[in-house]
């Protein structure tokens, strides 16, 4: 049922999409009736408009979603599963094709070869004026200078149309004519085209790590994959292509025994170290430039302005293929499109980020799944379900070892005859050391209980210690005085700030997590348990007097009941700040909770996950506080009202 | 011997800041035999207050002694149960819990309790109301619930510190007739300080005016119209020619009290 359910995603979507316009629709128009029904008869301003109506809200909710879907590209896979892959194939065209055009004024304003004799001039420039006078001598600065002339000279004789060899004239129009072929091959009717059966074969669009399948899987999709394996061959053929003119051999050997010749004096003259270093960075500088002219990747511009022209047809021919597409890929997927890395496509812009709502809801399912052995879980643990958890390891952690110290009795020694007789310490001792197997009982477990567990606990002990603490407080100036500098003292830092020092102390296990967010629950009750209680009103405390209650039964019947608002309202407070501090905790340090899958996906860019774990911890956020409203309504119905 | 005695009962208030003292109250004596109602009158600052939480115990004469039946006042006790202005009621328990609490705090039988709570929620006129919260009972009806909670408990003096001041005028009414009813009922003796001069004159079988500065007892008076409420009703003694007369007196008097006082000012 999951299987299924995950593998038509695209098509639930799709019918989740209708359901949300047309909610978003019907809201709109009833929206639009009441608000005109009531418009004659409401004030601005007045309260009851601030009620609402579940009109808007169902408006506000289906465009919510409606924008989700749009930017993850929701509503493109929905309706256009196949558009993704058909976009792979046409990135596959581009990204073959790119390396020409990055030569060409089509993919870079400017020739290859202009940009290279504007910067070797540059360089040759700069070079001219700096030749070393105290390491050269004088005639080695004439020759230096020469070199760098006929080097400007090389330059010239690549530029000019008049001097491009036969050969490379005659490739270069091979290259327009296959270029050309091509173009015409892309605006032939593809439909005869099949795809194969291993690319059908692929998983669908986002159902696998592969987000995008690679091998195309329509009629229009095989066109492209076809020719952008073409358009390889001739890239290969491109970069191949060098303009070495007639001219340029003579200067070409002439420079490159000159260079050699100042090397040679280098070494054979006795220079000093320094010397040396500097003639030989300056020498290297001009020969990396001559290198360069030597590769013969200076075109005249002219010569290339035909492969320019070819592949300006080729992408009209690309833009005439792609058809339709084009507006879908425009409509529905807003950002940079698709884009082909070395093996694979992937979605580019908003979509790589935000996932789509199905593939997120699907990643909770799978997270949720109890079944670790089927994929369920993450890293061994479930997100939420039982274990049969050992009596002896509670026993073992709450009772403290030293109590089978302070037995009466001895431990078990080596008796004379070798054998050793276990006394009742020694069975103690395995008891409080939680060796002493008690059976088992059925135990909560995985990520989103650990969380749970350390919030509840903490947040138990917070109440347990910082309410009576609180209520002392409010009534007995020791107690206020005295405790007062200490809370003031930790309160104040924020707990993160705390975070690293106690997770130092306790290391990753629970103990540190349950510490810092007691620390939190702690302050938070004390002050809110203090103010309850010292705004107990007098006439009742003398009330309570009068009808014979003694110091205690005041604490425990007049106090505490009164500091109950108060109280709740720290609890639902503490809720939430313990709740933002364990998954930052988690975050820092941890192998387990919700914060800690987070903290695992961002290492790994595993945006589904951690937008799952984000809508998770929001959910549970969102109940606390109502469950914290409802026991605040439920147990305090008196409050502003007494 | 169930007399309240006050003999030579001084408290002054010394403040801080200024070093000042004030003269809360000076050489107060008075014995309240049992089953007496005093009404306890005067302007502001005249240490009515004082003079009825010194009686309940919660705070100590500087010099001087008061006792109930021969016991000196040390504290707050059961025997002397308070009813305050605002009833002062514990908001999270309903109706019956707040008239069970002094029940509860000597763990008194719960059945027995119970019986209790019953009886003397209908003598209060307030039978059925027994699981209503607190917060929802107009002001009258939480006075009679405050009343309730005192007299369960049984104590020989009841101290009232103006229990009808926030009712208004028609449940006030309704309140002194309840008060009178109570008192004739019970036979309790009943200390009420009011503001009210009317109030003051038809409570009070005994009347004191008290003075400011320092706060003593002014005048005496024994009046008949407390045993005259229990027959007649109290709109109908207001009519009569003596009651205004000494209405009229006491309000001359204290109203000369705050010409002084504004003059000392």
């Amino acid at each position: 049922m999951g299987e299924l359910l995950s593998y038509n995603r695209a098509y639930i979507a799709a019918f989740i999409i209708i359901v949300l316009v047309a909610m978003f629709v019907i809201s709109v128009v009833v929206g639009r009736k009441e608000t005109a029904q009531r418009d004659k008869d409401e004030v601005f301003g007045d309260p009851e408009r601030t009620r609402g109506g579940w009109y808007w809200s169902a408006c506000g909710v289906a465009t919510l979603l409606l924008v989700w879907f749009y930017f993850s590209w929701g509503v493109g896979r929905a309706y256009f599963p196949e558009a993704a892959n058909e976009m792979c194939q046409v990135a596959k065209l581009e990204e073959v094709v790119s390396p020409i055009k990055a030569a060409l004024p089509i993919g870079s304003r400017y020739f290859k070869s202009t940009l290279l004799v504007a910067r070797n001039t540059d360089q040759l420039d700069e070079l001219v004026t700096q030749v070393p006078s105290d390491v050269f001598s004088p005639d080695e600065q004439d020759e230096l200078r020469n070199i760098i002339g006929d080097q400007r000279q090389l330059m010239a004789n690549s530029s000019d149309p008049t001097q491009l060899s036969a050969q490379t004239s005659s490739e270069l129009n091979a290259l327009v004519g296959k270029i050309s072929l091509l173009a015409d091959k892309l605006k032939s009717d593809p439909t005869s085209l099949k795809p194969t059966e291993e690319a059908l074969a692929q998983p669908k669009w986002g159902l696998s790590i592969i987000e995008i399948p690679v091998l195309p899987t329509t009629s229009r999709g095989v066109l492209f994959d076809t020719v952008a394996g073409e358009a390889a061959d001739i890239t290969t053929l491109f970069n191949k292509i060098r303009n070495h003119p007639v001219q340029n051999d003579r200067i070409i050997s002439d420079v490159k025994q000159r260079i050699q010749n100042l090397k040679t004096a280098t070494e054979s003259d006795d220079f000093d170290a320094a010397a040396i270093v500097q003639r030989n960075k300056y020498i290297k500088s001009v020969e990396r430039i001559f290198k360069r002219l030597d590769d013969g990747t200076i075109f005249p511009a002219r010569a290339l302005e035909e492969v320019n022209g070819a592949i300006a047809n080729l992408d009209a021919a690309k833009d005439h293929a792609r058809g339709g597409l084009a507006w879908i890929e425009s409509l529905f997927f807003p950002g940079q499109g698709v884009v082909k890395s070395r093996t694979q496509c992937t979605e580019q812009g908003s979509a790589r980020w935000l996932p789509k709502p199905t593939d997120v809801v699907a990643e909770f399912l799978t997270l949720s799944n109890p079944d670790i052995e089927a994929g369920g879980g993450y890293k061994g643990i479930p997100l939420f379900w039982w274990k049969w958890l050992p009596l002896q390891d509670v026993v073992g952690f709450f009772v403290p070892d030293s109590i089978a110290d302070i037995w009466p009795g001895e431990y078990a020694q080596l008796g004379p005859d070798g054998t050793i007789t276990p006394s009742f310490k020694d069975d103690l001792l395995a008891f409080a050391r939680g060796e002493a197997y008690l059976g088992a009982i059925p135990m909560l477990d995985g990520h989103l209980w650990d969380s749970l567990f350390r919030v509840l606990v903490a947040l138990a002990l917070g109440i347990l210690l910082g309410v009576p603490l609180g209520l002392f407080m409010g009534v007995s100036r020791f107690f206020k005085s005295f405790f007062d500098p200490l809370i003031e003292l930790y309160r104040p830092v924020p707990p993160l700030a705390w975070a690293p020092l106690i997770l130092t102390i306790f290391g990753i296990t629970d103990d540190g997590k349950i510490f810092l967010l007691f620390m939190v629950a702690f302050a938070i009750m004390v002050i809110s348990a203090r103010t309850g209680a010292s705004g107990t009103q007098l006439s009742k405390i003398r009330a309570s007097h009068s009808l014979g209650a003694s110091t205690s039964q005041i604490m425990r019947y007049v106090i505490l009941p009164n500091a109950m608002p108060e109280i709740l309202t720290g609890v639902r407070i503490a809720i939430g700040v313990c709740w933002g501090t364990l998954v930052a905790a988690e975050i820092l340090a941890g192998t387990t909770g919700i914060g800690f899958i987070e903290n695992i996906a961002r290492t790994v860019s595993d945006y589904e996950l951690i937008w799952v774990t984000i809508l998770i911890m929001g959910i549970l956020g969102l109940m606390f506080d109502i469950i914290m409203r409802w026991v605040i309504a439920r147990t305090i119905p008196w409050r502003g009202k007494g | 011997m169930a007399d309240l005695i006050c003999e030579n009962l001084n408290m002054t208030f010394s403040n801080p800041q200024t070093g000042g003292k004030v003269e809360a109250l000076k050489d107060i004596n008075f014995t309240l035999k049992k089953g007496e109602l005093l009404s306890v009158l005067g302007p502001s600052g005249c240490g009515k207050t004082t003079l009825l939480n010194m009686l309940a115990g919660f705070i100590n004469p500087t010099s001087g002694t008061a006792s109930l039946d021969g016991k000196v006042i040390e504290g707050p006790g059961v025997e002397r149960g308070m009813v305050f202005q605002q009833g002062a009621l514990f908001e999270w328990l309903p109706v019956s819990q707040n008239v069970d609490f002094g029940l509860r705090m000597k763990n008194t039988d719960p059945a027995k309790s119970k019986r209790l709570v019953d009886k003397w929620l209908g003598i209060v006129g307030l039978q059925g109301f027994g699981d209503t919260p607190t917060y929802q009972l107009s002001g009258g009806m939480q006075q009679r619930v405050a009343l309730a909670r005192c007299l369960v408990n049984d104590p020989e003096v009841i101290l009232m510190d103006e229990p009808l001041g926030a009712l208004d005028a028609l449940t006030r009414e309704k309140m002194q007739s309840l008060v009178l009813e109570l008192w004739k009922e019970t036979g309790k003796t009943i200390i009420i300080i009011t503001h009210s001069v009317e109030e003051a004159l038809l409570l009070g079988e005994r009347l004191f005016v008290m003075a400011p500065r320092p706060g003593r007892v002014h005048k005496e008076y024994n009046l008949p119209f407390a045993e005259l409420g229990l027959k007649e009703s109290l709109r109908d003694i207001k009519q009569k020619e003596e009651f205004s007369e000494v209405r009229e007196e006491i309000l001359t008097m204290i109203w000369n009290m705050e010409e002084e006082i504004m003059g000392h000012g």
